[in-house]
Order: structure tokens, then sequence, then C-alpha cells
């Protein structure tokens, strides 16, 4: 199983999409230039200080909202290795599957978790903590197919025989 | 064993019975894409290596979010839609009509039973008429289009029955504000809505779609309303014996079942800024109004605009209120001039726009800056949804919109 440890950042409940990507930065060509200002709205300085292999531990409820999939997109892009929340809303979940953004849910690290403070997260097994386990639950056959694939592209384009 | 509604029309799309928690692929009866999401609908699609859309006939494109353009860079996501119509022999292309959500059923694209999916969370707005219709992402929406396919989950069914007469100023939006209060923001997530009882059998078609609308604040995949007469004469059909079926049975297995008294509702706001902060009108207490937003998919039909006019009639809205009022599609915007109601809201000193998501989505006229209050009659409260993240966003339903307009501070139409 894949193992990685990041350093965390707490965020609480209800984070909505307008919120990880604001609509006026929609238009931009490239998630690339949207990078700058995501979760501008809540912490205008966060994006700045996200660093690729930092992980976000959230409340419940993660990307509700609105249905824009540059919200999971600018997420990776900024290096963000995986999202941990009590609970996603379906469209973020289903987003952030397609685009290879690992979400993990669990009840109760969001609640124990220090922001700045360093986790390390074994995929569909555990996470630890300050000296405890998180236990995770693995995800449908269905997604880890599509997850395997590489994302939905990867697999539509096996599908039509650009790949192997 | 008997089924609910979105068990029936998932079972007659795949052709055979279905239960909650089954992954199933379901062919789509329409997808609609809108304006701000073409540009990655279209470079995905060719990224996935696909040459031509399943099926021309049942895309639906509509340029609203960016239309007309605010901002130059607008301009780009129009051209892409129309280039795409074009290439694809997409005729159902509609570049000034309306908001995308109040097009779909009134430009007669979607029928009860149908399954469709959009690039707009919203989309759940087409349960009004007991089609199974839900938000997807631009990924999936451009895999739609090469296949016609998509896995979905069956999901399980809260049933929400209201039986009574309304109070005289309560609408459909203080009813589903209030029933998102009660669930909180997740509370449906994954799941289905399912409206019952006289008090939703009495509604017209258009105060349901309020209530699809927003089934997706409280995270439902959708929200669904049995057809009936008034569904088949809005859409122009008769209802079939598979669109006339479409009813949760006696016997069906629902998750939950929360039950309310019409009589109980009274007006409410959601307050800044979360959709679930649900509030009483009554206990607001005394704040200041800059500006009014009467519009959006969720309000912005003929039946709201005449809401508010009944309220503004003869009189003139506070001095320092801007009141903005955009009717949600041309069809709605033409009816409400040749009745009278735009001149009445104009006479009160409302600002009329054209048909668009407009202020809804922060883009174009109105937006607002810290500090500043605004009483709204669209879906979403969030931070800096209309302006700067330091606005504070009530949603009301027209009437309270209206009244709050006409004090100058937030009210509801009974003072």
């Amino acid at each position: 199983m894949e193992k990685f440890t990041g350093r965390v950042w707490v965020m609480g409940d209800d984070i909505d999409t307008d919120i990880i990507m604001p609509t006026e930065y929609l238009v931009f060509k490239t998630i690339g230039e949207m990078k700058p200002y995501a979760f501008s709205p809540l912490r205008p300085e966060l994006a700045a200080q996200i660093q690729p292999g930092d992980i976000i531990v959230a409340g419940k409820n993660f990307g509700c909202g609105s249905s824009r999939e540059q919200a999971p997109e600018v997420v990776k892009a900024l290096g963000i290795k995986c999202v941990i929340a009590k609970s996603f809303a379906r469209i973020f979940f289903r987003n952030a599957i397609n685009n290879g953004l690992l979400l993990i849910e669990n009840a109760d690290l969001a609640d124990d978790m220090k922001e700045g403070d360093e986790i390390t997260v074994t995929v569909n097994e555990k996470i630890e903590y300050n000296g405890k386990d998180y236990p995770i639950v693995s995800l449908p056959d269905n997604l880890v197919e599509i997850i395997d694939a590489g994302g939905l592209v990867k697999a539509m384009r096996k599908r039509n025989g650009l790949e192997d | 064993m008997g089924h609910t509604m979105i068990e029936k029309i998932i079972a007659h799309n795949v052709g055979r019975e279905v239960k909650p928690g089954d992954i199933v692929t379901v062919n789509s009866d329409y997808v609609m894409l809108d304006d701000i999401m073409m540009p990655f609908i279209v470079s995905k699609f060719k990224e996935m290596g696909f040459k031509k859309v399943w099926d021309p006939g049942k895309v639906v494109i509509i340029c609203d979010h960016l239309v007309p353009a605010s901002q130059v860079d607008d301009t780009r996501a129009y051209h892409i839609s129309c280039d795409f119509a074009e290439e694809q022999g997409i005729g159902n292309l509609h570049r000034s009509d309306g908001i995308c959500h109040q097009l779909m059923t009134e430009a007669g694209y979607v029928k009860p039973g149908h399954v469709v999916f959009g690039t707009d969370s919203h989309t759940t707005t087409y349960g009004c008429v007991g089609a199974f219709s839900t938000g997807i992402g631009y990924t999936e929406m451009a895999g739609i289009l090469g296949t016609g396919q998509l896995w979905v989950r069956v999901p399980s069914t809260i049933k929400v029955n209201i039986t009574g007469k309304l109070p005289e100023n309560v609408m459909s939006k203080d009813i589903i504000l209030r029933i998102i209060g009660d669930l909180t923001a997740a509370g449906a997530t994954y799941k289905a809505l399912e409206f019952t009882g006289d008090t939703v059998e009495n509604m017209s078609v258009a105060s349901r779609m309020t209530m699809t609308n927003m089934a997706i604040e409280a995270g439902a995949k959708c929200g669904l309303f049995a057809p009936d007469a008034k569904t088949a004469e809005y859409c122009g059909i008769e209802l079939d014996e598979f669109q006339a079926s479409l009813k949760g049975d006696e016997d069906a297995v629902y998750e939950a079942v929360m039950n309310y008294k019409a009589e109980d509702f009274v007006p409410v706001m959601a307050v800044p800024s979360n959709v679930d902060h649900v509030v009483p009108i009554s206990e607001l207490g005394d704040v200041n109004v800059d500006q009014v937003f009467l519009g959006s998919c969720t309000n912005g039909r003929l039946e709201d605009l005449m809401a508010a006019a009944e309220i503004l009639k003869g009189k003139k809205i506070a001095p320092y209120v801007k009141m903005i009022v955009t009717p949600a599609s041309r069809k709605v915007y033409k009816e409400a001039l040749a009745n009278g109601t735009l001149e009445i809201l104009s006479a009160a000193g409302a600002i009329i726009t054209h048909p668009s998501c407009g202020l809804c989505c922060g883009r174009t006229g109105g937006i607002l800056t810290d500090g500043e209050v605004v009483v709204a009659t669209n879906n979403r409260n969030f931070l800096g949804r209309m302006g700067t993240s330091k606005v504070n966003i009530y949603l009301a339903s027209p009437k309270s919109a209206a009244a709050s307009a006409l004090a100058g501070k937030i009210c509801s139409a009974e003072i």
C-alpha cells in the first residue's frame, strides 16, 4: 500500500466550491492561472503557503455547492496529496476521483488535528497522528478502476484505442 | 415490495429492477452544458479521443453565466460554445434566451421520467416535472458526450410530506429553506428527496421548481415531484403509462420521512453565509438593506415577479435600496412585459436587467462590497458569491425580498 507523510492544513465544515475556487476566476484559460486564488474568500494567504505534498484535513461536507470541477483540479494542482474530511459533497467526490485527487473519509481526525502537524497516511488502511491510528474505509471497485486507469480521461482514451 | 420515484425512473432507464446502493450505468435522455464550463468540456472531449457526440439531438448548450459578457475574457467561452455546436451539428443552442435551468423544461426538452445530467449543480431543478436530473463535472460530461452514458449509485430516498394550506405570505422558497435548515447542508448527501402531500400537489410547477432547484443545498442528488395534470400541461404532453406511474409506492422503503404542516411555515431567510442557517424573519431584528436581487433559476419566474409586483404596486422602494430584477428567461421577460409586471416594478424603482444568471454568480450587474447587505431570491449565500467575501447575503422569497426593498430593511410581507 502507498504510504506518505505530509504537513496538514485544517479547515472547518461546509467548505464550498465557491470558496475553493470563486466564480470570477473560472474563466481563466488554465488551472495554473487559478491557483493563486484557491480558498481566497476564506483564507487569501493560503494558496501561496501550500507546498506540494501537504494534506488538507476538514470537517463535514467538504466541496459542497457548485459542480465546478476547477475546485478539485486546483487543489490537485497546488500539490495537495490528499483531502481527509468527515464527509464529502457528492459532485466534488466524483470530480476528485475523475481527476485522480485522493479523498479519504474519517469522522474523527479533524477534531483532533492541529494545523501544521504532520500525519502519515497508508492508503486504504489507516492514518497515523500523534501516536494514534485512524482507520480508513476502502473505495468501491468501480471507483478504484477509474483511479487505476489514471482518471476518467485516460479511461476514455483507452476505450477509444489511444492508450493501452 | 414497492419502489420510490427515483428507483422507478432508474429501473425504467436500465430495463431492470434496482435498489438503493446498486451501481448502474444509465443512458442520458438529455445533457445540459453551460457556457462557463464549455472550454473545459470541449478540451476534455478531444483529449479523450472522441470525434462526434453520441447524439447531437440530446445535447443542449446554454450561454447564461457569461452573456452578455462582463469581462473581455467571457467572450471566449461564448465562441467555443457556438463553434462546438456548429462542428457537432448541435441545434439546441441558446445564445441569450435565459438561464439553463429555466430553459431545460420551459423550452420543452425535459419530460417526466427522463434522466438528465448537467454541468451545474442546480441541474436538480428538473425534478419539478418528475425527471431524475443532477449536476456533474466537465470531465464526466465529456465522457457522456462520447458515450451517452454515466454510472450512478441508486440513491435512498427521504420523503418530505407537507399537508395543509400555506399562510398567505409564505412561498415555496420559505418551505425549501426551512427543510434545508432542518436537514443541514449535508443532510441529504447522496440521497433523493421526494416531495409529497396536498400542499405540494396544489403548487404550480414554477413553485415546485424553486424547491427542486435547492435540493442540492441539502446535498441531495435529486429532488422529485410526482408528475400530475399540471406537469402534463406545463410540458405540453399527456402522461403515458410509465410517467403516470411515477410516484412513490405506499410500501416503498424510505430512509426517512419528514412530515410538515403547511400552517406551521413562516417567512424565513438563510442568513450569512450558509444556506442551512435559516431563521424566521421575525427574529432577525433591525437590518438595513443596500440591495435586493429578484431573479435567478430559483425565483426568477413570472409568478415570482408578479408576487413582488403585488407588494410594490403604486409604491416606491426605499431611496437608498438598489433593487435588481432579472427575469429567468426571455419568455418570462416578455410575459412580465406584456402583463404589466415589469412596468409596476420599474415604476417602484427597480432596475430591470436582461435574462441571465446575472448577479447570482457574482459576475454581472450589481456586485457588492464589504459590509453591504443584500436580500436575494437565489440559492446561495456563500462567501464571495456576489462580490467581496464580506458582503452579507440573505436568501429570501420574492415576497420577502419585495417587502424588504420597500421598507429598506429586512422584513417579511405582512409588515
